[in-house]
């Protein structure tokens, strides 16, 4: 019996820069404007997201929205397993005291680490809020966590994958749908 | 030594494929190394850079773990260095000096590390004067091995620091000379970075009196096509070794452990091996003059040398910290219990 990867798009170009538009606008209004606003974007994927809702944000209020790069290998709690990643670097050019940090993330799954994003945030300081921005929910939590900001709601089976592809990570722009399909 | 992955090569003992950081077991020496995971270490040693600028410089990410250092041999800075580091990543540290240890009652290597390791030591960091003590504590430990430096033959957390510093400061190693100056014969610290160097692309030159080098074993290996060694140059001469330098790296005589007749004098071996700063001239402007530490001062190195502008001796100290707490992170510590 072979397997076999059965690939199915569920997001594409336009669509992301859609579901990026209206969360940038949704963050606008349930904030009442940028102020205090601060984007963290989670490495790796988070990163280019958060950019890209600074840059809408930008054009809807006329304010730089401060932007951050946050790595969370160090707060995770599954660290023993055999290969770990390169880290990249936590970039915080401002100081959260204060602020209503809103992470961004590409997929929300377990919540782990969004868990280990909060974590590592609040050894910067403590914001007067944290929210929570992604552009795929997958569900299957396995903490008490939930997005403030979703993209899309996928509904998925744990053995099904998602894959968030963002232009400047991946050459290409699309969230699919990889699943295996038994032949 | 590496656990997990053999690929029979004999130079190139890891699979240069690897793309991340491989957990590893043990670190024992630089030999294995694949320049990606060198480079790997590297980027995760500037992540832990921001960590130690800091107010709280604390992170969870060894929390729950316990980290044994077991010194056979007086150490500051690399003993100050783990203790230091394996805190900040919120370890348990419990340092055993052997001149404190069941040791002096003459317990064996083997029987010590045992009684730790039923302790639930997580990794053991080790110093020993014997040449391939941490090797022999890998073949039958559960525990991960660090070796902290190893009689005349290894110390690769050094190595990984200095390979750090030159980077940091040159913005890369490959084509840099680097001049590597002294006791050759018993220097570990010279025998892994020789290994790091070299797989980083770096042409090394060593230079040492004709009776400190050993000239038979690098020969073997310099001979062989393809061998990170055969592209090292072998000095006599320090005025040649110097010249052009990018970096200069100065080895402390080790007196310990040499008083089997390899030089007539002290006195002759500083006038004609010490790095003073009319030497240094010889090297580049911008050359980074370095030292494993500890300094015999006005011996292997002029004093002006070693605090002068050029020298990088007290950030390869400041260095230690971050590359160990690097090194930590990437070992794989399975988890107890499960």
């Amino acid at each position: 019996m072979t397997n076999e990867m059965e690939t199915r798009t569920i997001l594409t170009a336009d669509e992301i820069r859609r579901a990026l538009t209206r969360i940038a606008h949704e963050i606008l209004e349930r904030n009442g404007g940028a102020e205090d606003i601060v984007l963290v974007g989670i490495h790796t994927r988070g990163v280019p997201l958060a950019k890209r809702l600074s840059e809408c944000m930008k054009e809807f209020e006329n304010t730089t929205i401060p932007l951050c790069e946050l790595d969370i290998s160090l707060y995770r709690d599954d660290l023993s397993g055999g290969i770990k990643p390169v880290m990249r670097p936590t970039v915080l050019p401002v100081d959260i005291q204060g602020c209503k940090v809103v992470l961004v993330d590409d997929v929300l799954y377990t919540g782990r680490s969004i868990r280990a994003a909060m974590d590592a945030l609040t050894d910067f300081g403590r914001p007067i809020g944290i929210q929570l921005a992604v552009l795929v929910d997958r569900g299957h939590r396995e903490l008490p966590i939930r997005a403030d900001y979703v993209g899309k709601n996928i509904p998925t089976s744990r053995n099904e994958e998602i894959r968030v592809k963002i232009i400047e990570i991946d050459d290409v722009e699309e969230v699919v749908l990889l699943r295996e399909r038994h032949l | 030594m590496i656990q997990i992955a053999n690929t029979g090569d004999p130079f190139n003992l890891v699979d240069q494929s690897f793309s991340k950081i491989v957990g590893r077991r043990h670190l024992l020496d630089l030999d294995d190394f694949s320049r990606e995971e060198i480079e790997g270490i590297v980027e995760n040693t500037n992540v832990m850079k921001e960590v130690l600028k800091r107010d709280i410089k604390k992170i969870p990410t060894l929390r729950g773990k316990t980290i044994i250092s077991l010194f056979y041999e007086p150490s500051t800075r690399t003993r100050v260095s783990f203790e230091q580091s394996s805190k900040i990543l919120s370890a348990d540290v419990i340092n055993v000096s052997v001149d404190e240890s069941s040791a002096r009652k003459g317990e064996s290597l083997y029987n010590t590390a045992l009684t730790l390791q039923a302790m639930n030591a997580d990794i053991i960091v080790i110093r020993h004067p014997h040449s391939g003590a941490p090797h022999f504590l890998s073949r039958f430990m559960d525990s991960c091995i660090i070796n902290a430096g190893d009689g005349s033959h290894a110390h690769p957390t050094q190595a990984l620091l200095d390979i750090y510093t030159i980077q940091s400061n040159l913005g890369k190693i490959e084509g840099l000379k680097i001049a590597i100056v002294g006791d050759l014969l018993y220097s570990r610290v010279a025998r892994s970075n020789l290994w790091g160097f070299t797989k980083m692309g770096a042409e090394v030159v060593l230079c040492a009196p004709p009776t400190l080098i050993s000239t038979d074993f690098l020969n073997k290996y310099r001979q062989t096509d393809g061998h990170p060694f055969s592209s090292v140059r072998i000095e006599t001469d320090i005025n040649k070794a110097l010249e052009g330098a990018d970096v200069v790296m100065a080895l402390r005589l080790q007196m310990e452990r040499q008083l089997d007749g390899h030089l007539p004098t002290l006195r002759e071996y500083s006038r004609m091996y010490g790095i003073t700063p009319s030497r240094l001239k010889l090297a580049k402007p911008d050359v980074l003059v370095m030292h494993p530490g500890p300094m015999n001062e006005g011996i292997e190195i002029d004093p002006e040398v070693a605090h002068g502008a050029n020298s990088v001796i007290e950030e390869q100290v400041n260095n230690g910290v971050a590359v160990r707490m690097a090194v930590l992170y990437g070992m794989t510590t399975p988890m107890r219990g499960s």
